[in-house]
């Protein structure tokens, strides 16, 4: 989707909170009925604006996490304690209130089918969003490109979109999900514990001839040590994408 | 059917957090005060070593000037204390550079009305007006904190165009070509500001 350029403006829109839902003890998903929204491509994310009464305004930026779906869109925010505006969207918005955002922006760090595959995903905490978002822009077009996602988190608990990870895994074809769990592991628990490193990418990445397209987004020591191992393996930089994301107070 | 947005919208029950209004000052519109130095690239950092490394500058497309490593830093060199912002809205203040100007290195060429390509290792190019980088406004670091630039903050060596969103301070730089007329860079191409001014809030193409 190289050349998927934003055109024209991009204009602020108010956007209402119709569901929203827990997926982690820090972090929910947000649902949004966007009137007018052009629609997106997997990958790309929107910016948030937020006014108070003396007209003091703050942004911030949030990968959608959902496939494109009229005029709906929906992002995972991850609370920070000691954040301005993840305490916000997590405590004071409710179903029913409304706020400002604009995008869909970034051309880059973008997939959809037509651009192929096998499809090779790695993420790292909160990052596993914008990857979320190809993986249900697969199922939704039942496309049968060979995808793996290899994810790295905390331990189970702090796992986005666990179950449907769990449930897509066993019953799409040619959708393998690996998760790794670095700090604590559920009893009798037989996955990866290591942080990302070169065997593991080793042993999950397709055949340097198969030529994966590769998207990494998670904080920047495992997207910089991902990429890093993919392209020490011999495979294509320019097949490699990267998208550094952390939580965002 | 657009639903246009009143500047008069106010989120229901947020605060915000208020800076000292002495550092609010220096904080472009939308963004935050961030202490750490987050990193952003579009692919995989390369890693030049310095014996290959080489700066190249072109006028039209003809070669007008090359620099090995070393011959690099026998330039006039600067120190910067600046503030930088990222359109993906974090503001660093006071960071601490070394570099050579871009007043040293375009000095002796025609540039009225002109434009610079910065080209870096890994494909990256970003686009800027020439009076946007000459009269101290632009150089090539190659220090940060007293410290060689890391190479996921764009060493060895990296643009830096404080008073622009920091995605025109290309990181990896190798090439500066002039040129008559303007082109969209790497990010201007996908839909980002041709000049992207934080003050002016010119995120996004038509801000």
């Amino acid at each position: 989707m190289e050349g998927t350029a934003v055109r024209g403006r991009l204009t602020w829109r108010l956007a209402e909170l119709v569901a929203e839902k827990p997926e982690t003890p820090h972090a929910k998903t947000l649902v949004f009925g966007v009137p007018g929204w052009p629609g997106h491509i997997p990958g790309q994310h929107i910016d948030i604006r937020l006014t108070a009464e003396d007209g003091y305004q703050t942004e911030r930026s949030y990968s959608i996490a959902s496939a494109p779906d009229g005029d709906v869109i929906e992002i995972t925010v991850e609370r920070l304690e000691d954040g301005e505006v993840s305490p916000y969207l997590d405590d004071v918005l409710r179903v029913g209130d409304k706020l400002e955002l604009r995008g869909p922006i970034g051309g880059h760090f973008v997939w959809d089918v037509e651009d192929g595959g096998p499809l090779l995903l790695i993420a790292g905490g909160s990052g596993v969003a914008p990857l979320m978002a190809m993986i249900r822009r697969r199922a939704q077009l039942k496309s049968q490109i060979p995808t793996r996602l290899l994810y790295s988190a905390r331990s189970l608990d702090d796992v986005f979109y666990r179950d449907e990870l769990e449930r897509r895994s066993e019953t799409e074809s040619n959708l393998d999900v690996v998760l790794t769990l670095t700090r604590s592991q559920p009893a009798g628990w037989s996955g990866q514990v290591r942080r990302i490193d070169r065997a593991m990418i080793a042993e999950i990445a397709w055949p340097l001839s198969d030529r994966p397209l590769c998207y990494i987004c998670g904080p920047t020591t495992l997207v910089e040590a991902a990429a890093r191992f993919m392209v020490e393996l011999g495979h294509d930089p320019a097949r490699i994408k990267t998208e550094r994301f952390g939580p965002t107070g | 059917m657009e639903a246009r947005v009143r500047a008069s919208f106010i989120s229901r029950g947020f605060r915000g957090r208020r800076q000292d209004p002495e550092l609010a000052a220096r904080i472009p519109p939308g963004q935050y005060l961030t202490q750490d130095f987050p990193v952003l690239s579009a692919g995989p950092t390369p890693y030049t070593p310095l014996d290959r490394w080489d700066f190249r500058l072109a006028d039209k497309g003809q070669p007008v000037g090359r620099w090995g490593w070393e011959e690099f830093l026998a330039l006039p060199r600067e120190t910067i204390t600046t503030d930088i912002h990222c359109v993906t809205k974090w503001s660093k203040l006071d960071t601490h550079w070394e570099g050579i100007s871009l007043d040293v290195l375009l000095g002796d060429l025609q540039q009225d009305g002109r434009y610079i390509m910065a080209h870096c290792d890994g494909g990256y190019t970003t686009n800027l007006p020439i009076e946007h980088v000459l009269g101290g406004k632009a150089w090539i670091a190659f220090q940060y904190d007293g410290k060689p630039l890391e190479p996921e903050h764009g060493g060895p060596a990296r643009l830096l165009v404080p008073h622009l969103y920091f995605w025109k301070s290309a990181k990896w730089i190798r090439r500066i070509d002039l040129m008559d007329q303007d082109r969209p860079g790497f990010w201007e191409e996908l839909g980002y500001h041709d000049l992207g001014d934080p003050w002016k809030e010119q995120r996004y193409a038509g801000d």
